[in-house]
């Protein structure tokens, strides 16, 4: 049988249909688990593989993005997240999804404290972007040596934290992605996505779902397009940490 | 429900931004907008008000969560401190008026009691410390024009603002009021009730309402009128285009929507499903799924509360297409404002400066679409001194299903259920608001008419209602008109009986009328089988959405209304129906200049033709809309595989979007087209304009020109002045004829009538004639799609189509203040020239098309270079044109094409008509327009700098 991938949604989590075409395309089964049906359910995340919060708008971004999301599945799970991690469960945060996932205080994890703010434009942003692998824990992020290509779609990814909190995250290869065509938010150091110290959790403020068919890139039919720069790559890289 | 008295203290925290706040430069450029040269510097915070007894430990777990302390400094304001007003500082501080959907707030409770904190009341609001000599009335424009808006908010100068957290009860909720339609009754004192209740209502509709109820011997009560002026509105029944028309005294055999109605109908063409009737128009192009297709208006509310205005509308269209028992998959949006570098002074009072206008507009759909989770792709954005007063707000969308069954009435005994949000005092009069023509009061008397949208709860909706397909017979969104307009819509020849205490209400206090007609957002009424009801509110349930269960509908065709245990209304649904009297409009039709060509204005003339492109090409109407672009989220489902920028930069604009599933090799594109700067002039000729760019723009990306469904939406002046309706006439035979000739029929429309603005001394603005169209067409294989950007140095760029000296509504007459005189005449070889056109991309032989519109020649060309980021050398201008004719006339049905100089002959060869060689692609850099040779950088710049800023 196929992986199982869960993903958690809230009111106004909107990609999930993207993640599910996405992931099954990785080689998963998906199953959809709204924090509301979590909540009469707490045995829900058991026979995860992976487990991916998706991107939206969680309950409209009240109190900043992905903090009610992030209260409410610590009320629902309290430590199931974390002994899911400890059990080996890869946990993937997109957009909504990493900025919860940041406020669970999972990224970076440890005492380290990083936040994502507005866009330094002031504005929602929608734009394709390149993104770099630098060498990382990640297990998301392994053997992308051409980068990936995906579109941004958020108002508040500009990644900061503090300079004590820099160093160790670069000492300790937790910057997983970084932009590589410009830096659309005004992220601290171009950063794009990172990970815990173990490499199972990441988050990205782009969108790899978006991207797992050549003919969804801009150029495509222009010979711009090539393969290995799909996001589905890194969706493959949880079914390969699933399988092993 | 929480108790209205609040007697636990006040607290309110403050929100300040670390590092760059954009907000603050944003305030400044509004400032200067109004004249206000003095102020030196701003800062905004955020304001949450909290009512609760809070000791330390609360105030300590309330900080933690309302502030992100590496994003944000947060603290708590000592209640009537804080207001220094020393050394030029000034302190506004808003907060939204009672009864405003105020989201957050509900948010931060719910949160709040989470972690134990009991909090009896949340708002939030906003504090604006301002520093500069600022006057007294310097201060008032700044705080009612810019920070706050009193149409939603209400504001304080130096001193602390009370919030209000659960909306007053003014009014006690007393029997319905029955009003003097009696035997006796005058036409004046019924015109007198007509304008205290802003009703809305002819002269002959008063005596029709009069005669049903004293035949019916009682007199009605305020809630039967209400229902009555909401059904019967413009905005609702569309009476001018189901008018009785005389044109120069001569009747005309049929009304303007019968007329679109049955140029379909004549077509009868294989992929229309259903036209104009219900929510939405119905297409099929295959035989797995249709498309429901719908565009909308929502200009009223947008110029008095941009953010909510535009929010709503994509709200509204939305439901449109679920009313349509469709699953939404794309929003559209054409905007059309004011002039953003408009003097203070030009602004009507009352009405908001028009940057203003296009900033909260586009903020209001980018929050709606992005939040619900559709990408906006299609659109356009036009900048006219005639819309200062009065913007236009076009939002449009798809929506997609399988195994469609027409839509069916309810019957007998099933179950009348209003799905999703709760009702409130808002948006009430709504549909007669949008049908009268606006003054200097029409903020003060529309407050209640504007609604702010809450996107989730749609969203909620969405993912409900397409798990509950099957589970209700019928389905109507509740739009203008409320529950009025929806369930008197379904009860159609049916009848109903409704319980209006069944109504979820967000706060208590509504009068019966106030609740039949609230048009409060994001509700749908369904008829459900009575053996249906369990699965339905289990689905409901699961997502979230709140159900109730209204009533009856009855079978006796006689629409009941009761509250609090009294019958309030009482209506057979056939006089509610089709008891209007039909409104006799008369129109005169006005001398249009059909000439074959004109001179080259003078002024135009005057200018370099280099100059000249570089002026258009930074002209606001043709330069870079990235900036609204990409704040809409058009990548979100991964099925927007052309996009409306395109290019090696994605900084092109391109034709129309394809969409489709990721899984599926067929498709649609989507186009749009719309003319304004013609219809004064020869509106017959801007609808074949606008039809005509509209069909080349799906075409150009590859779309097959026998399969387009055309949609229409009029934003016109009052249709009671004859010349207004003369225009409104000759647009819609524009539109049957165009239609007919491209054989791509209407399946839905909308007017939205009396778009006008009075001033205080009574001088009347109204909008220039604006038609658009939406066009919708197949495609049956994305592989063979294409955009605008030149794809291949050695390549020739060939013009299809024929140019004429005509110039009224071209863009350079516009840039070098002229005027031509000639609308552009249309192209009958144009439906040939397309199809050809679609069989050569099909084959590989058109490798990048666009269609050659605004700025003409000169521009299209130009825009496929930055596409591409290719030089070109060009040919030098054909005998037989000028050259300023060549370059920069407007003429329709034309297209620029990118073929390899083998396939020249075989273009030639296929496409019916002229074929002229326009330019080889170069990897130079450079273009030469005759003799002046212009860098590609140079187009670039002037392309992309007027869009960000304007």
């Amino acid at each position: 049988m196929l992986p199982l991938a869960t993903i958690l949604t809230a009111p106004g989590t909107n990609r999930d249909p993207d993640l599910v075409f996405a992931l099954e395309l990785a080689g998963f089964r998906t199953e959809c688990l709204d924090v509301r049906t979590l909540a009469q359910h707490k045995h829900g995340l058991r026979g995860a593989a992976v487990i991916v919060v998706a991107g939206g708008f969680s309950y409209a971004d009240a109190l900043g993005a992905g903090r009610v999301f992030a209260l409410e599945l610590q009320h629902v799970l309290g430590d199931h997240l974390h002994k899911a991690i400890s059990d080996g469960v890869a946990v993937l945060g997109i957009c909504n999804g990493f900025q919860v996932l940041v406020r669970l205080g999972l990224l970076p994890g440890g005492n380290q404290r990083v936040a994502l703010g507005h866009n330094d434009s002031g504005r929602f942003d929608c734009r394709w972007v390149q993104l770099e692998a630098p060498a990382s824990r990640s297990i998301w992020t392994r053997n992308l040596n051409d980068g990936l290509e995906c579109p941004i779609a958020h108002g508040e990814g500009r990644f900061t934290c503090d300079d004590g909190t820099w160093d160790a995250l670069v000492a300790g290869g937790q910057i997983a992605l970084k932009y590589a065509s410009g830096n659309p938010n005004g992220s601290r150091g171009d950063v794009a996505g990172i990970c815990d110290a173990t490499g199972l959790v990441l988050g990205l403020m782009p969108h790899p779902e978006n991207h797992v068919l050549a003919r969804q890139h801009p150029q495509f039919g222009r010979g711009g397009t090539q393969q290995s720069r799909l996001g589905l790559s890194l969706l493959k890289n949880g079914a390969m940490h699933a399988a092993a | 429900m929480k108790s209205a008295t609040v007697t636990s203290a006040l607290a309110k925290f403050c929100l300040t931004t670390r590092g760059r706040d954009p907000r603050p430069e944003t305030i400044q450029v509004g400032a200067r907008d109004l004249g206000v040269r003095s102020l030196e510097s701003v800062t905004v915070h955020d304001l949450v008000f909290i009512a609760a007894d809070l000791d330390d430990e609360s105030r300590g777990i309330l900080q933690s969560l309302l502030c992100d302390s590496l994003l944000q400094e947060g603290h708590w304001l000592c209640e009537d401190g804080d207001f220094s007003r020393s050394g030029g500082t000034h302190v506004i501080e808003t907060a939204l008026l009672a009864g405003v959907t105020d989201s957050i707030a509900a948010e931060i409770e719910r949160v709040a009691l989470r972690a134990g904190v009991v909090l009896h009341g949340v708002a939030t609001g906003k504090r604006f410390v301002l520093q500069g000599e600022l006057s007294d009335d310097e201060l008032e424009r700044l705080s009612h024009r810019l920070l706050a808006n009193p149409i939603i908010e209400r504001c304080s100068r130096d001193e602390p603002i009370s919030p209000s957290f659960v909306p007053r009860i003014v009014e006690a909720i007393g029997a319905p009021e029955h009003l003097g339609f009696d035997a006796a009754a005058t036409v004046e004192n019924l015109e007198s009730i007509n304008r205290v209740r802003s009703l809305a209502l002819d002269r002959a509709e008063l005596l029709a309402i009069r005669e049903y109820f004293v035949a019916a011997g009682r007199l009605p009560t305020d809630i039967e009128i209400e229902t009555l002026a909401q059904t019967w509105s413009e905005h609702c029944a569309h009476k001018s285009f189901r008018a009785r028309i005389m044109l120069d005294g001569v009747e005309r055999p049929l009304t303007l929507l019968a007329q679109l109605r049955e140029s379909t109908e004549e077509m009868a063409l294989p992929f229309v499903v259903s036209a104009f009737d219900g929510n939405a128009g119905v297409v099929r192009f295959d035989d797995v799924r249709t498309y429901a297709l719908k565009c909308e208006t929502h200009n009223h509310p947008s110029a008095v509360e941009p953010f909510g205005g535009a929010n709503t509308g994509v709200g509204g269209v939305i439901r449109d297409v679920l009313g349509a028992d469709h699953h939404p998959i794309a929003v559209t949006d054409v905007l059309c404002f004011g002039e953003s570098d408009t003097d203070f002074q030009e602004v009507p009072e009352g009405s908001l400066h028009p940057r203003r206008i296009r900033d909260g507009v586009i903020a209001g759909v980018a929050d709606y679409g992005n939040k619900i989770g559709l990408p906006t792709v299609a659109g356009a954005v036009l900048y006219d001194s005639g819309y200062v007063a009065n913007p236009l707000v076009f939002a449009g969308c798809i929506g997609v299903a399988r195994d469609w069954q027409a839509p069916v009435v309810p019957k007998a005994g099933d179950r009348c259920v209003v799905l999703g949000g709760r009702t409130g005092r808002d948006g009430i009069r709504g549909a007669t608001f949008s049908s009268m023509t606006m003054d200097a009061t029409t903020g003060d008397v529309a407050g209640a008419s504007v609604q702010i949208g809450d996107p989730i709860v749609e969203k909620l909706l969405i993912d409900a209602l397409a798990e509950a397909r099957g589970l209700y017979r019928a389905i109507t969104d509740c739009g203008a008109g409320g529950l009025s307009s929806a369930i008197g819509e379904m009860a159609d020849g049916v009848g109903a009986c409704i319980e209006l205490d069944q109504v979820p209400l967000k706060y208590p206090g509504l009068a019966a009328w106030e609740v039949w007609l609230s048009e409060a957002q994001e509700r749908m009424v369904v008829a459900v089988a009575p053996q249906d009801m369990k699965a339905l509110l289990s689905v409901c349930m699961r997502h979230g959405v709140e159900v109730s269960d209204l009533g009856t509908f009855t079978g006796d065709g006689v629409l009941r209304v009761t509250a609090h245990g009294h019958k309030v209304l009482e209506i057979d649904t056939h006089f509610l129906h089709h008891g209007r009297p039909q409104r006799q409009l008369s129109a005169t039709r006005q001398p249009v200049n059909r000439a074959d060509a004109e001179p080259t204005p003078p002024e135009v003339a005057a200018r370099g033709v280099g100059e000249l492109l570089l002026a258009l090409l930074s002209h606001p109407n043709i330069a870079s809309k990235e900036s609204v672009i990409r704040r809409y989220d058009h990548e979100i489902r991964g099925a927007t595989l052309r996009r409306p920028l395109v290019g090696v930069k994605a900084d092109a604009p391109g034709d129309g979007v394809v969409l489709a599933k990721p899984d599926d090799e067929r498709g649609i594109a989507v186009g749009v087209g719309v003319s304004p700067f013609t219809g004064e002039a020869d509106a017959e000729r801007m609808a074949w304009l606008a039809i005509d760019e509209a069909i080349r723009n799906v075409v150009a990306v590859g779309a097959d020109p026998r399969q387009v469904a055309l949609l229409d939406n009029f934003s016109w002046g009052d249709p009671r002045r004859p010349s207004t309706l003369g225009q409104l006439v000759a647009a819609v035979d524009g539109c049957v004829a165009a239609a007919s000739t491209y054989q791509a029929p209407f399946v839905s429309g909308k007017d939205s009538l009396n778009n006008e603005w009075v001033d205080r001394d009574g001088t009347r603005r109204s909008v220039p004639p604006t038609l658009v169209i939406t066009a919708v067409a197949a495609i049956d294989d994305v592989k063979k799609t294409i955009t605008s950007a030149a794809t291949t140095a050695g390549n020739l760029l060939v013009l299809l189509g024929h140019g004429r000296a005509q110039w009224c509504g071209s863009h350079a007459a516009r840039v070098a203040r002229a005027h031509g005189a000639i609308v552009p005449a249309p192209d009958p070889l144009a439906p040939a020239r397309y199809a050809a056109v679609h069989a050569l991309i099909q084959q590989d032989v058109i490798v990048a098309c666009h269609d050659c519109s605004e700025g003409g020649v000169a521009v299209a060309l130009s825009e496929m270079l930055i596409g591409g980021r290719l030089g070109a050398i060009t040919e030098s201008v054909p005998t037989g044109s000028d050259v300023y004719s060549w370059w920069f006339a407007e003429s329709p049905g034309r297209l620029i094409v990118e073929v390899a100089p083998n396939d020249l002959n075989y273009l030639r060869s296929t496409v019916p008509g002229e074929t002229i060689v326009v330019a080889t692609l170069t990897n130079s850099e450079t273009v030469n327009l005759g003799d002046e040779t212009l860098s590609l950088n140079s187009l670039v710049a002037a392309f992309t700098r007027a869009g960000r800023n304007s």
